[in-house]
């Protein structure tokens, strides 16, 4: 469910890093508001939990293949809302880095579709509801499993949307959709039976943990609607500031990129993706910028060839020549180095 | 339970890496964090059929790796690794998108099977990129420079909290699955009974070491700041790597060298 850098446009990337970026200092400001010293250490502590037990797998019965814990609702119930969010982030930072699960401008995405929805939309609207006051350890089991499985589902939906609006992947949208939600609802369930379990073997043995958790105020109470805000407003923001830079200059642009790409985009639009593409075109930077020809795909085919074949033939080969370029560049620094 | 010896061990390595002393060792990490961000963001900024225009772009990489000696084979190998999520989602296009956009000779090349390489190009790039971020910094300096480039200073701490007992945690799971193993008739997959005993005992376990080391804290005088001694300072040499680097990828954004260059070297064939 990582999304890669490969797959986003800079705007969709640049929206959604506002958009973290903008939590993360709410949610650490709150934290710091609790004042609470001992907080930050388990947070700290707690994402490691997750980062280990992530490498732990059981088998999934007549299946043959094997699952483990994603984390975020577990760590919404047991940190609260912020100090989850901060720990999941933590946590796709440091795979962002170390293993390059997940790219660096991508890291908004994965944040926001792994970290938000988890914390600060399934965990009070949905877990918070269905326990109550009085919490039964039915009620655990129950609501762990659903909040889990919506807060997969709405997560794999960004990320369609995400893929989507950065148009580098032709996958049109329904298609990307029949393919991911499904998918995510099978994990869903076994992230939902893993969460439930462990929160409610957790409430069996020191049901103190979730009790504090539950009682600790500044931390469950949570602000939904001026967490909204905040991120309604970073996000438009951003993305008028984006837009604007796209479009003040759009002539100028349009011709570089034709002038430097020596091909102009063809893609088929239709349905849905023809409407979201109309929508792309006013939030994207660059991708499917202005080379709509307005024509259908067969005549563009039959268009298309003769008109650049020559400079794209071209540019194969002056991208192969410079690759070799690159690479023997790279061995003679080496060798002045080890001759050094 | 190999996975787990070897994923910590992975880290470590990489931290290794990052105590070596070249001159892009020793740079200051806001100036890497930031060139590696341009980078990125110009690569991805291409339309879905740049293909030839992102070669250049491979000097970034290259360059960095040549000048600071880090192992290339193994950071390839780490890319290999995490390469089949976008293949996935990048391998559709060629069946989406059927145009064709041009012919080599007698063989038409479909937009999909262009964006597809596009898609793996801009992966290589993107991910080398941040590979040789952390492998030529290393974390605590990462955390040190995201702290000086004004990151709320609780993230940043917690982050360095967890970063450090990623390696603690992940040897007591090890140890664990291992005891859990050794008094398990058949070897391999753990069943999910034990599974969640496994992880709530881990959790406990956490909670109860986060408690000691508070305390622990505590005792040596924490006040909620880590306090990180670490000279940081902008030199030319900083400027320079930030400014030059940048001021390349732009240029390389806007003008086609690879085009040029091929529209160059065919002209002789003509």
């Amino acid at each position: 469910m990582h999304m890669a850098d490969a797959l986003i446009s800079p705007a969709v990337g640049g929206v959604m890093w506002a958009a973290t970026v903008g939590l993360i200092g709410y949610s650490a400001k709150k934290i710091k508001e609790e004042a609470d010293n001992h907080k930050v250490p388990l947070m700290g502590v707690l994402g490691a939990f997750i980062f280990a037990a992530q490498m732990i797998n059981f088998s999934i019965p007549a299946t043959g293949s094997s699952g483990h814990l994603g984390g975020g609702m577990i760590l919404a119930i047991l940190l609260g809302p912020y100090a989850a969010f901060l720990v999941m982030a933590s946590v796709l930072i440091v795979q962002a880095l170390f293993f390059a699960d997940g790219g660096l401008l991508a890291l908004g995405c994965n944040i926001f579709n792994l970290g938000f929805f988890p914390c600060f939309v399934v965990y009070p609207l949905i877990y918070r509801k269905i326990l109550g006051n009085y919490p039964t350890q039915g009620k655990i089991m129950l609501a762990s499993l659903i909040a889990a499985i919506i807060s997969l589902q709405l997560g794999a939906f960004s990320v369609v949307l995400e893929t989507v609006f950065s148009g580098i992947s032709a996958l049109p949208f329904p298609t990307f959709v029949i393919l991911m939600q499904p998918i995510h609802l099978a994990i869903g369930v076994v992230e939902g039976l893993v969460t439930a379990a462990v929160v409610t073997f957790v409430w069996k043995v020191r049901p103190e943990i979730l009790n504090a958790a539950k009682n600790s105020l500044p931390i469950g109470k949570l602000n939904i609607k001026k967490v909204l805000l905040v991120l309604v407003f970073v996000a438009a923001v951003t993305g008028g500031a984006l837009s604007w830079f796209a479009s003040s200059n759009p002539d100028g642009l349009e011709w570089a990129m034709f002038k430097t790409s020596g091909k102009e985009e063809l893609e088929s639009q239709e349905g849905l993706h023809a409407s979201l593409a109309g929508i792309q075109e006013k939030t994207a930077f660059l991708p499917d910028y202005g080379f709509k020809k307005g024509e259908p795909t067969a005549e563009a085919e039959s268009k298309w060839p003769a008109v650049d074949s020559g400079t794209s033939v071209s540019g194969l080969v002056g991208g192969l020549l410079t690759l070799i370029v690159a690479v023997l560049i790279g061995l003679g620094l080496r060798q002045r180095k080890n001759a050094a | 339970m190999n996975n787990i010896g070897k994923n910590s061990f992975d880290i470590g390595y990489m931290d290794t890496l990052a105590s070596g002393d070249s001159a892009l060792h020793r740079l200051d990490p806001r100036a890497k964090l930031i060139a590696t961000f341009i980078f990125i963001v110009t690569v991805v900024s291409f339309d879905r059929y740049a293909l030839a225009v992102l070669t250049p772009f491979f000097i970034f990489p290259i360059v960095l790796i040549s000048l600071s000696g880090l192992p290339a084979g193994y950071l390839l190998k780490k890319v290999l690794i995490v390469s089949p999520f976008a293949i996935l989602v990048g391998i559709f296009n060629p069946l989406m998108d059927r145009g064709i956009l041009f012919h080599i000779g007698s063989l038409g090349i479909s937009g999909g099977w262009v964006s597809f390489f596009s898609i793996i190009l801009r992966f290589i790039l993107t991910v080398t990129a941040a590979l040789i971020l952390i492998s030529l910094t290393g974390f605590n300096a990462v955390c040190a420079g995201l702290i000086k480039l004004g990151v709320p200073k609780p993230f940043v701490i917690q982050l360095l909290f967890f970063y450090r007992y990623i390696f603690v945690l992940s040897d007591e799971a090890e140890r664990m699955v291992r005891a859990g193993s050794f008094r398990a008739f058949h070897s391999g997959a753990i069943g999910f009974r034990t599974f969640i005993a496994l992880l709530g005992n881990l959790l406990l376990r956490t909670l109860d070491r986060a408690e000691r080391i508070y305390h622990a804290m505590c005792c040596r005088g924490f006040d909620g700041n880590i306090r990180i001694i670490r000279s940081m300072k902008i030199t030319y040499q900083e400027i320079i790597f930030v400014f030059g680097w940048g001021a390349l990828f732009i240029f390389l954004r806007y003008f086609n060298i690879p085009l040029k260059l091929g529209v160059f070297v065919t002209g002789f064939f003509k």
